[in-house]
């Protein structure tokens, strides 16, 4: 049954019944009990700019550093801290969005509580679907929002310093269109969580299956599968694969050329269409889909453990 | 319709049969006691009537194949599976958020009504409560949902005697009406024997003895013989006997109750001691399993 349709028959099934939402009840119960989606970012960009203020209390000393160099080298060096910022944030969500894959249908029948979530009208595939949520739109949603809030308190801190040492704050900001940079985080954000999606996949495939020890069985296999390869062939195949998995998106998504030193407009780094024309983009989206429904399939009839 | 219908239901895991061959017929507006000893097989038919598990054989609940159709079904099906799988980082203000943003049966009023009586805050979390609170908190959120068919396996396990009574009490007096059903597991036998309307013993996953509880009323006595008459009373075939500070007491089957009151004190007997009975003597098995 379709997650609209749930709500539609509940709709229509008896006049004492209340209209619900399973699909976005589910998402709320997983962000209740995974705040880590939210704190481990907002820690992360605590520390930034508790970096990013030290680093202005040196501004004086910086800004003479800088006129030293050429327009593209300052351009960059006082990009640098955003970009800094964003990676940062960014593998923030990455290494929660793993571990919460990991856990969310392993969990929830450790601690048997799926004979609660079971006891309810909610579909195995809503519920999975609802935790799938996590990684692919919640997660992205919240990092977007974090990374811009934090590009925006460092632009702020940043003026408002350069001002008060009577510098001009145009730099700051002709160095990082905020709302450019935003647009490229948004594509970015969506390339490398579409890039991800059989990664996440897999760890949610693993986790409904795992009876324990589930992180082994997340990592292991394909390590395993590669140094196997490895030994047997002498080829790097699988590690290849897994490589371009992990990094392909950056050279999929994004035209880069690192000898430039040209400051050119951040929206014509993105290769949106070629993006779209990767086999890899459609083969992973594919490879996701069929873990996604082994995981519905398993939560069905997996019991406590 | 019936609530449960079960024809030649079975299940298996691994080479252990834990369900061989059950016929189950449970009419709405009961409360079935099902007893067994530990491994008998009563959570495996919970679990298949819960969509919980597949199983071989025909199973109807409410109408419905509950292996199929468990998202659907447990909107008219409430189960509390033991005192401990209520997630425990959840709030209480969380749990009956949820339930009222899922379940379109879901009175929230009548949760709040009830917790208001309890000592339970809706800040607290579910590892903050004692098992007795926790206990109330899933109680308050199954009475609030207009189900007709209520499972309860082992509810009360691990609870005082207190939170025990409680429960059952609030259970028949605030929820239970003949239009809902009620079917519950427990080891603490005797103190459910007043609020059955039916009871059945399970043993190696069949089905032992099934009856209502006027039948069981009528049909079994316990004679505390007098010493002597003992082998007179014996000749009318007990179906156990034990010795209790020195003097037998007899427990008959579908017995002659006046022929009985000449041999000594005649009781309707606990299920427990039934239970007991049928379960230690091979004859009891095959005399219940006529019935």
């Amino acid at each position: 049954m379709s997650i609209a349709s749930e709500s539609v028959t509940a709709m229509s099934s008896e006049a004492s019944s209340s209209v619900t939402h399973p699909f976005y009840w589910s998402v709320r119960r997983e962000v209740w009990e995974h705040r880590s989606v939210y704190i481990a970012p907002m820690i992360v960009a605590g520390l930034v700019l508790f970096g990013f203020l030290i680093r202005i209390i040196h501004l004086p000393q910086t800004m003479k550093l800088l006129t030293a160099l050429n327009p593209a080298e300052q351009h960059l060096a006082v990009a640098a801290p955003f970009a800094i910022a964003a990676a940062a944030i960014g593998v923030t969500g990455l290494i929660v969005a793993f571990f919460y894959c990991l856990g969310a249908l392993y969990n929830e029948r450790k601690d048997r509580s799926i004979l609660f979530w079971k006891s309810l009208p909610v579909s195995n595939m809503t519920a999975v679907l609802s935790k799938a949520a996590i990684p692919f739109l919640v997660l992205p949603a919240i990092l977007f929002v974090t990374i811009v809030a934090t590009h925006l308190i460092m632009l702020g801190l940043g003026s408002a310093a350069l001002a008060a040492t009577g510098s001009n704050a145009g730099m700051l900001w002709s160095s990082w269109p905020i709302v450019k940079m935003s647009l490229v985080l948004i594509y970015g954000l969506v390339v490398m969580t579409l890039w991800y999606a059989p990664i996440y996949g897999w760890v949610m495939f693993v986790s409904s299956w795992a009876r324990s020890m589930a992180i082994l069985w997340a990592v292991l296999p394909p390590l395993g599968l590669c140094v196997a390869e490895r030994i047997a062939l002498d080829t790097s195949f699988l590690s290849s694969l897994l490589d371009y998995r992990l990094n392909g998106f950056l050279h999929e998504a994004f035209y880069f050329n690192p000898h430039s030193k040209e400051i050119g407009d951040p929206l014509s780094l993105l290769a949106p269409a070629h993006y779209l024309a990767t086999p890899g983009l459609w083969a992973g989206i594919v490879v996701s889909a069929g873990l996604l429904a082994g995981a519905i399939w398993l939560r069905r009839s997996r019991e406590a453990i | 319709m019936a609530c449960i219908e079960a024809h030649g239901l079975r299940k298996s895991f691994g080479t252990t049969t834990a369900l061989d061959g059950i016929d189950l017929n449970v009419e709405g507006g009961r409360i079935l006691g099902l007893i067994g000893p530990n491994g008998a097989g009563k959570s495996t038919l919970l679990n298949a009537v819960l969509g919980l598990i597949p199983y071989e054989g025909d199973l109807k609940v409410l109408g419905q194949n509950p292996w199929d159709s468990r998202d659907h079904l447990m909107r008219d099906v409430c189960f509390i599976a033991d005192v401990a799988v209520l997630p425990r980082w959840m709030r209480v203000w969380q749990a009956l958020d949820y339930v009222a943003g899922v379940h379109p049966r879901f009175d929230r009023a009548r949760a709040e009504a009830f917790l208001a009586k309890t000592q339970i805050k809706k800040k607290s979390k579910v590892r903050e409560l004692s098992k007795g609170m926790v206990t109330q908190l899933h109680l308050a959120l199954i009475m609030a949902i207009d189900a007709k068919l209520l499972v309860l396996d082992e509810p009360t396990l691990g609870l005082d005697l207190l939170y025990r009574k409680q429960f059952y009490d609030t259970l028949l007096n605030d929820y239970f009406d003949h239009s809902r059903t009620i079917i519950v597991t427990t080891h603490q036998v005797e103190e459910i024997q007043q609020i059955l309307t039916d009871m059945m013993f399970i043993n190696n996953g069949r089905i032992v003895l099934d009856c209502s509880m006027e039948d069981f009323e009528t049909r079994y006595a316990e004679l505390t013989v007098r010493p002597e008459q003992v082998a007179e009373a014996r000749n009318l075939k007990p179906i156990n006997e034990r010795q209790v500070l020195g003097r037998s007491i007899m427990l008959f089957d579908r017995a002659d109750r006046e022929k009985l009151a000449m041999l000594g004190e005649v009781r309707t007997p606990s299920i427990a001691d039934l239970f007991v009975a049928v379960m230690t003597d091979k004859t009891g098995q095959t005399q219940g399993a006529a019935a």
